[in-house]
């Protein structure tokens, strides 16, 4: 039963950090605001949520189990009321790019924006 | 090298790093959100010095509050930083400055050197009296009962650097203006949602870390830091306004924390052997009085450092 929890905790918090470093990677790499945020919030739902799915069998109390939990579910509520402010304020301002490139520039054409 | 061994050094590493490329970034904004990271990797790095009552403070305020204020600051900065990045930097400053940087980090550096090993401690002296007030937890025990007078100044001061911030406002808001500007935010949009469902969460959260801190890491500090953060995000959803200075029981709050430490203080030369001497009998409900009248006054004060001096009249 040990080992079977066990085995749980490495492949559930392995495949977290699997998304974490996705995340990361699609962070780093993504063209503009709204896809940057995309890749954030996996990280943060499924990357976070997996991890503590691992960390769960090694909790020990019930206690411990309920406030991992309760963190998960905090940081999901934090992150994406705070994706959406971001992804607002960058449709407002009309610079979702990394170099200024507006929202509509970039759908149109693939071209290097100046 | 254990495993711990090694995710200390690369957790010193990313914290010198962020450091540094804080200080050596151009834009504000970006070195407010480098100063944010330091502040949240810090915390990491007091829990692993085992001192989670400074982590909690540290996420908290260098993480939390003043991430806030100074993401307020750097946009207020904006318009002055074009002009100022316009003009060129003028060599005799910045060589005086490079000097002075030179010589305050090597007095430094001297200073940490010269440090007795091991460092003087009073901790066996704090542990071996913990039994006198009946707390668990040994950092509440010397600021609430060995040290008492450190913390109750320290609220002191808090009120004054408040009084600092109001001090800004011109003439005609002293006597009774609104702090900040008056948020607006769209009624159903989602800020006004997590202004609505996350206050419950954070004040039951604030007072849990009051509570625990008798005999587990935390406390007041941090538990009003946790309100203080609860209210903001109301007032910057625009559900509610900031109230203007000259409400009387804005004010009661804003001394009560203060007010009942000295009162316990009076009261402990009066009936007891000194100033805040607490009768051993009373200590932890005396201790837990105080600490719940100073969560309101750290909540309050914080607040209003974070939303400003007044600016607006009471009136709409």
């Amino acid at each position: 039963m040990s080992l079977a929890l066990d085995i749980l905790t490495i492949a559930a918090v392995s495949a977290g950090a699997f998304f974490f470093l996705a995340g990361t990677v699609g962070l780093l790499r993504f063209p503009d605001t709204l896809t940057r945020l995309h890749a954030l919030t996996k990280a943060d739902n499924l990357g976070l949520g997996l991890v503590v799915l691992g960390l769960l069998p090694q909790a020990g109390n019930l206690r411990i189990a309920l406030k991992l939990i309760c963190v998960w579910l905090l940081v999901l509520l934090a992150g994406a009321t705070v994706s959406q402010l971001i992804a607002g304020a960058a449709l407002a301002s009309g610079a979702s790019g990394q170099r200024g490139n507006s929202i509509n520039a970039h759908d149109r054409s693939n071209e290097p924006q100046p | 090298m254990t495993v711990a061994t090694a995710l200390e050094i690369v957790l010193a590493v990313i914290v010198l790093g962020i450091a540094f490329w804080t200080t050596m970034v151009r834009d504000t904004s970006a070195a407010v959100v480098g100063f944010l990271a330091y502040g949240l990797l810090l915390a990491l790095v007091w829990v692993r010095l085992g001192a989670v009552d400074v982590a909690l403070t540290e996420a908290a305020i260098g993480g939390g509050l003043a991430g806030v204020l100074l993401l307020g600051a750097a946009a207020r900065l904006r318009g002055a930083e074009i002009s100022a990045d316009a003009e060129r930097p003028r060599t005799i400053p910045s060589a005086a400055a490079a000097v002075l940087a030179t010589i305050v980090v090597g007095a430094l550096a001297a200073a940490v050197l010269s440090l007795p090993d091991p460092a003087p401690t009073l901790a066996p002296a704090a542990a071996a009296n913990a039994a006198a007030t009946g707390l668990g937890n040994p950092v509440t025990n010397v600021l609430m009962a060995f040290r008492a007078m450190d913390t109750m100044l320290e609220k002191v001061v808090l009120l004054l650097a408040l009084l600092g911030v109001w001090s800004l406002a011109p003439d005609r808001l002293w006597a009774g203006g609104r702090p900040g500007p008056r948020h607006r935010a769209d009624p159903n949009g989602v800020l006004a949602f997590l202004a609505r469902v996350l206050p419950p969460i954070g004040i039951v959260v604030g007072i849990y870390i009051l509570w625990a801190g008798a005999n587990h890491p935390g406390g007041a500090f941090q538990g009003g830091t946790i309100v203080a953060a609860m209210w903001l995000l109301v007032i910057m959803a625009g559900i509610v306004d900031t109230p203007p200075v000259s409400a009387r029981r804005l004010r009661l709050v804003l001394i009560c924390g203060p007010a009942v430490f000295v009162v316990v203080g009076l009261a402990g030369l009066a009936f007891g052997a000194a100033f805040l001497a607490y009768p051993a009998a009373y200590a932890k409900p005396l201790i837990v009085m105080i600490e719940v009248a100073m969560v309101l006054t750290i909540a309050a004060t914080l607040g209003l450092l974070l939303a400003g001096a007044p600016e607006r009249s009471a009136e709409p």
